[in-house]
């Protein structure tokens, strides 16, 4: 990125220089954090829209929100806990799967809407400036609206089951901000690959997929292997996941190797993600 | 103060490079009110923009990755044994484009610039360049103060959204703050002239409503520097005529604006200085005037001037032959306006010998409407000859309107045969023109444009009982 001198466009403040150089390698970044926060209302706004705009013209509006999970939750416990007997940590049924599809369904929704922002506001892309980064940046925030309808019903499955989460749900943000990073990571990583090459939308449904498969959604991360824990970790949906059960019910695992190095994993994610999404931001206008 | 070095660094290379003749020009026109308005707010040099052809037009699909690296191998030798042939814009098989080359620009603040030229020459490419809505392959800019955008209107709209969340959307994205764009609102509304509609989704909106909440919103803007393209080629005339109203306060507030257009009325009337650009180069900068006049020079005499030098090639037949047909304004030059009208000259061979000749030209206009047909007469009483006859016709000042005409020639025998019809054969464009036009701006509607002969009286009529005293005006042709 080499909008890099001083900070521009200061919305009240005094006008300052921006500079307009040639695109350069991999090693030219420089996050321009300033810019950023200078276009904070405008990312408002960016979110303001997706949510305005995300049910209208629907029946039953924002309860989408509650029964994708709810749905896929029944399904869940119907067939890997009455069918399969998959164990789960002692907890109900519903609520060993509600607690993980919580963060999952969430992360999902937001991975594909994040890829789908360079493409969908092509226009504005092609007509006007503003760090691209709020694009993404948006979709993995509005997502969170939906994400806390989703919480007030599993609010609702505590009471009815009487179980009362423990201290460890102060944890539950940072749980939270690392699904929120994830997606973000990942969506700058597809939403700029997916100007480029629309395959990649194609795609994107069969990555959340397979993912979900390798995310301890539909089944306790203890069914791993001990030694290949670690591993396993580097799926940081597989961090995220056993925080949100632990600190939710108190069952499960407590952060551990696992979620060290999840943690590790999102922000190598993030890092090559913003490299990546700054490398394309200045040109992408011209492909998308 | 940086910019006070940046300044003096600009004129020592100014000094090197010469170019005193662009330089001077408006430092001349432009007053310098106070010392900032001689800050250099936009410096530009050597900006440059490649793309790869197609690029714009198609997405890259795996696939052609795929099938690229498939054949890199059966390239790469197909490269060696080329390696002798020299072609500048390819690159193994991806063939590129330059857009812009080598463009250098320097704008004070407070300067309006018109950015003039025919399609495809690189206004626009510029344009998203100092806009950063894209970076260049080479160069730098450098931009100093808050920038504004307006490359389309309804930049952001959204068509789920009504016209008061639109306002709100996409003032944001073309760069206001939400307590500007609350402090606005009424103001964009009453321009917008949808106070009714205000809660209604713009997809519901008819496309005049839709352009003129967009415009509206887009004319509150209040950046230092605005960079405008083409936008103004929408809407219905009385709405382009407020909005290039619009645009002249905004340029009397001291604003900087960049200014992209195909109206050289307007360009006339709102700059100081224009740019022209030819094949992604800056052909020339100076006085709006001069520049106009030169793209006017270089665009109009396309089409408007056949010569068959060559009577082999000539349209012709066994009673006539075409050698010339020009289109010129009187004074000889291509530039053709409204006030100077225009001068027809056609040459051709006869080769038929006593009958009457003729020659008849008829005008179209570019929406296919006849304007006219006229005829010379050569022989009226049947002695025409071998040999080569011209043949000259002026058409008035003040009779076309502004736009482009097409010209259908054929030479008749007995005012009845036809001996040889071209149609289309030349084509002219026809200038615009502030005459007549008073303080608006913009072409005339009308398929003419004449100049009518106004005259007027005026006398008191004073009245006893009140201290008031009204005239009665007399208006007549």
């Amino acid at each position: 990125m080499s909008f890099t001198t001083n900070s521009t466009w200061r919305r009240d403040g005094p006008a300052i220089g921006t500079t307009i150089t040639p695109q350069k390698g991999w090693l030219d970044l420089n996050l321009n954090l300033r810019e950023l926060w200078d276009y904070r209302e405008l990312l408002y706004f960016f979110v303001w829209r997706d949510l305005k705009v995300r049910y209208k013209q629907t029946a039953i509006g924002a309860a989408w929100a509650i029964l994708q999970p709810f749905l896929t939750m029944l399904v869940f416990s119907l067939f890997f806990g009455r069918l399969a007997h998959i164990p789960s940590n002692g907890l109900p049924h519903s609520v060993f799967y509600y607690s993980a599809l919580l963060p999952w369904v969430y992360f999902a929704g937001a991975l594909q809407n994040a890829t789908n922002t360079m493409v969908e506001n092509q226009r504005v892309i092609t007509k006007v400036y503003f760090p691209r980064l709020l694009l993404p940046a948006a979709a993995v925030t509005s997502g969170l609206a939906d994400f806390a309808f989703g919480f007030v019903v599993f609010i609702g499955m505590l009471l009815y089951y009487r179980i009362a989460p423990g201290p460890a749900i102060l944890l539950l943000p940072f749980f939270l901000l690392l699904a929120v990073l994830t997606a973000l990571g990942v969506g700058l990583w597809l939403s700029a690959l997916n100007a480029i090459y629309r395959d990649v939308r194609y795609v994107v449904p069969f990555l959340i997929q397979f993912w979900m498969f390798a995310s301890p959604v539909a089944y306790p991360s203890n069914l791993v292997p001990e030694r290949w824990r670690g591993l396993y970790g580097l799926n940081p949906m597989a961090g995220v996941i056993e925080g949100f059960r632990w600190s939710l019910t108190g069952h499960g695992q407590p952060p551990n190797i696992l979620f060290a190095a999840s943690t590790v994993m999102v922000l190598l994610l993030l890092a090559g993600g913003v490299a990546y999404f700054q490398k394309m931001e200045g040109t992408i206008a011209d492909v998308v | 103060m940086a910019s006070s070095a940046v300044q003096s660094e600009n004129a020592t290379r100014q000094l090197q490079a010469g170019d005193t003749s662009s330089g001077t020009c408006y430092r001349v026109r432009t007053t310098p009110v106070n010392p900032i308005m001689n800050d250099l707010v936009i410096q530009a040099e050597d900006l440059g923009k490649r793309y790869r052809i197609g690029e714009r037009e198609r997405y890259l699909a795996l696939r052609d990755l795929v099938a690229r690296a498939a054949s890199a191998p059966a390239r790469l030798f197909a490269r060696r044994k080329s390696s002798s042939s020299n072609e500048p814009h390819t690159n193994g098989d991806r063939s590129y484009i330059w857009a812009l080359k080598e463009a250098s620009l320097d704008i004070r603040q407070g300067e309006v610039v018109g950015l003039i030229g025919s399609n495809g020459a690189g206004k626009t490419t510029l344009l998203k360049i100092l806009s950063r809505i894209t970076k260049p392959t080479t160069g730098r800019a450098e931009i100093h103060g808050r920038v504004g955008s307006l490359l389309e209107v309804g930049t952001g709209f959204h068509p789920e959204l009504t016209g008061r969340e639109n306002i709100y959307l996409s003032g944001a994205i073309l760069g206001m703050s939400k307590r500007e764009i609350t402090r606005k609102f009424d103001e964009i509304v009453a321009f917008a002239e949808i106070e009714k509609f205000i809660n209604t989704p713009v997809k519901h909106y008819s496309s005049g409503m839709y352009v003129r909440l967009a415009f509206s919103v887009a004319a509150h803007l209040e950046p230092e520097i605005l960079f405008v393209d083409e936008v103004l080629a929408v809407g219905d005339a009385s709405f382009q005529k407020k909005c290039l109203g619009k645009m002249g306060q905004v340029s009397r507030e001291g604003r900087t604006i960049l200014f992209v257009s195909h109206n050289m009325t307007a360009v006339r009337a709102l700059c100081s200085r224009a740019i022209l650009m030819k094949d992604g180069v800056v052909a020339s900068s100076g006085a709006v005037a001069d520049i106009v006049d030169e793209y006017l020079l270089s665009t109009a005499h396309e089409g408007s001037v056949r010569e068959w030098r060559d009577p082999s090639v000539a349209p012709g037949n066994e009673h006539v032959r075409m050698s010339y047909i020009r289109i010129i304004s009187p004074e000889g030059t291509p530039v053709i306006d409204i006030d100077s009208g225009a001068q027809i000259e056609i040459g051709f061979e006869n080769f038929r010998k006593n009958v009457h000749l003729s020659v008849k030209v008829r005008v179209t206009n570019s929406d296919g409407v006849v304007l006219f047909v006229s005829n010379c007469f050569i022989n009226s009483d049947s002695n025409s000859r071998c040999g080569f006859y011209q043949v000259k016709g002026k058409i008035p000042g003040h009779l076309l309107n502004a736009g482009r005409y097409f010209v259908d020639l054929s030479v008749c025998k007995d005012q009845r045969w036809v001996l040889l019809q071209l149609d289309g054969v030349v084509s002219f464009e026809v200038a615009n023109t502030a005459t007549g036009r008073g303080a608006t701006m913009g072409v005339a509607p009308g398929v003419i444009r004449p100049l009518l002969s106004w005259s007027h009286s005026f006398e008191e009529v004073s009245s006893s009982s009140t201290n008031l005293s009204c005239g009665i005006s007399h208006v007549r042709l």
